[in-house]
């Protein structure tokens, strides 16, 4: 039988305290915003770019322990890398969260999130800032619709 | 109540299980209530023995069929206390019944200018139809305010907004999110004083407490079967009478036609007008067997045991630290919403669950209320007949647990 300690590993509990990189950005170069309706989270994601390279990232907003802790681990993961390598990583934790596998070394924090696929009504909490990172680096300009994942 | 505690609750099968190794306490009910051997026998029954369409066939099958599905009709009368059969047009669900009216009740009377007069506390199911009506009318909403945490309508307000060119007023008897009763006999009173015609949504009433449509004063009343022991897909609108043969269809189809020509048809009478196509036959017989279910407990029974479960949670929860309850201080329905600041509502139930307790967490299909709390959302404890304190001591545990874990 899992256990829901399986779902709430001690880095995502610590994360979801003190969530990394929280806060509204003063000057972003480009601002996405990912809600899930069902539930209420709600979470904006601001990018300061040099090039297709992210610089700076933090987010705002609001919602459960798992989406929390998911976009902290990920601003503190995608500082630096550029939009080909923010992509080859979603695929990997998407990968994570609906297997189970840790395929590959490079997930760092984000393999804590390996007990979400035994909750699938969860997996949607620990994508949800990821859809609106994505949706920011790849669409330069004028702020994008807001992401559900619904 | 005439059985015991242990009776009833062997009378649901589904209560009898172990979830993630833990025993299932089921505190949904304000979402859909379990259902008693009584009630899944008697729509196995009658696919085994009686399955038919109504209305129509001359064979054996389909005039049983068609008595069964009849007599739910006139037990439903009956259990609301409504003068007539004719006066019980069944429905998909409250949601259907409701937009019935908000259909054929506006489309028919209302103009532009005139308001449809709600409360903050609605279900989205008695909200949104009436966006759509007063879209198609040019009529406007307005609203009762609620007060605040307590979930109390501002009953001071009433009658100055009445008076506002208030044509319809439409309430929920009993809230999901909140478990405030709402004085339902003196709103459709007052509402009655100056000339404005009252639905109220009886989702959450109409199984647990005796309703009496005659001694509310209500002109039009939905109930939903599944959140009464019965079965989902079938619910039932209440209109009196001649506020329903007043009306156009709602549907149009089979089933509600007297006679059909290439352009024009003429449609049956009431109830039989608003019923296109082939009802939810199983449902209604169904619906019946839970409505005697409840009557043989005893709904004044079931009223006393439901509020005394939502007292119980209430004080419980009010003794712990970090907890916002809402709802009303005295008076509650059997519903315990509530909110923990430090531990968002889907981490409460994802966990709750993981120990075999079934919770609701979210907005409750009320956003707008949750708004005026300042919440997203709030996790909802409910209960009925199976319910016991002894798994309100247990829930209150998990809560506990839960604190600690995320503390």
């Amino acid at each position: 039988m899992q256990d829901i300690a399986d779902l709430y590993q001690a880095v995502i509990l610590d994360h979801n305290r003190r969530p990394r990189n929280f806060g509204e950005m003063e000057n972003p170069d480009r601002v996405a915003v990912g809600d899930n309706p069902v539930c209420g989270d709600h979470y904006t994601v601001f990018l300061q770019m040099d090039g297709d390279r992210i610089r700076e990232i933090t987010f705002h907003g609001a919602g459960c322990a798992i989406s929390k802790a998911s976009a902290s681990v990920m601003t503190s993961m995608l500082k630096g890398k550029t939009l080909a390598e923010i992509k080859a990583l979603y695929s990997d934790f998407h990968h994570l969260v609906t297997s189970g596998e840790i395929d590959e070394g490079n997930l760092s924090d984000l393999s804590a999130f390996a007990g979400v696929h035994q909750f699938p009504a969860r997996i949607k909490c620990a994508t949800l800032s990821w859809h609106a990172a994505l949706n920011a680096a790849e669409r330069p300009g004028e702020e994008p619709e807001p992401v559900t994942t619904e | 109540m005439k059985k015991t505690m242990t009776s009833i609750r062997e009378e649901f099968p589904v209560l009898d299980q172990q979830v993630y190794g833990h025993d299932l306490i089921y505190f949904d009910n304000a979402a859909t209530t379990q259902k008693p051997r009584s009630v899944i026998d008697a729509v196995s029954g009658y696919y085994e023995k009686d399955n038919s369409n109504v209305h129509r066939g001359i064979h054996a099958l389909s005039h049983r069929a068609t008595e069964a599905y009849e007599a739910a009709r006139a037990r439903a009368a009956a259990f609301i206390g409504a003068g007539s059969e004719k006066e019980i047009v069944f429905t998909r669900g409250t949601t259907e019944a409701i937009n019935l009216v908000a259909s054929s009740w506006c489309n028919r009377y209302l103009k532009p200018g005139d308001r449809i007069l709600l409360t903050e506390m609605e279900h989205h199911s008695n909200l949104v139809p009436w966006q759509l009506a007063a879209e198609r009318t040019g009529a406007e909403l307005v609203f009762v305010p609620v007060t605040g945490d307590e979930g109390l309508l501002q009953l001071d307000r009433l009658d100055a907004l009445l008076a506002g060119n208030v044509k319809l007023f439409a309430f929920t008897h009993i809230s999901n999110a909140l478990g405030t009763i709402n004085p339902v006999a003196e709103l459709c009173r007052r509402a009655r004083d100056q000339g404005v015609v009252t639905l109220v949504d009886a989702a959450q009433s109409v199984g647990h407490a005796p309703l009496d449509v005659s001694g509310i004063g209500c002109d039009f009343l939905a109930f939903s079967g599944h959140k009464m022991c019965g079965p989902t897909g079938i619910g039932a609108l209440y209109g009196r009478r001649d506020l329903l043969e007043a009306l156009p269809p709602y549907h149009g189809g089979g089933e509600m036609i007297r006679k059909v020509d290439l352009h024009r048809s003429e449609w049956k009478g009431v109830p039989h007008k608003f019923e296109a196509g082939t009802p939810h036959i199983s449902g209604a017989i169904g619906l019946h067997a839970a409505m005697d279910y409840l009557d043989e407990i005893g709904r004044k029974a079931i009223y006393s045991h439901d509020r005394e479960l939502g007292e119980y949670a209430a004080e419980r929860l009010r003794s712990l630290r970090n907890l916002r309850l809402l709802g009303p201080p005295a008076e509650r329905a059997g519903i315990a919403s509530f909110h923990l600041p430090n531990v968002h509502a889907h981490d409460v139930v994802s966990f709750a669950d993981r120990r075999g307790l079934a919770l609701r967490g979210g907005h409750h299909c009320t956003q707008p209320l949750m708004k005026r709390l300042g919440l997203e959302s709030t996790v909802r404890a409910s209960f009925y007949i199976y319910n016991t304190k002894e798994e309100i001591d247990r829930f209150v545990e998990v809560i506990e647990e839960i604190q600690a874990f995320f503390g």
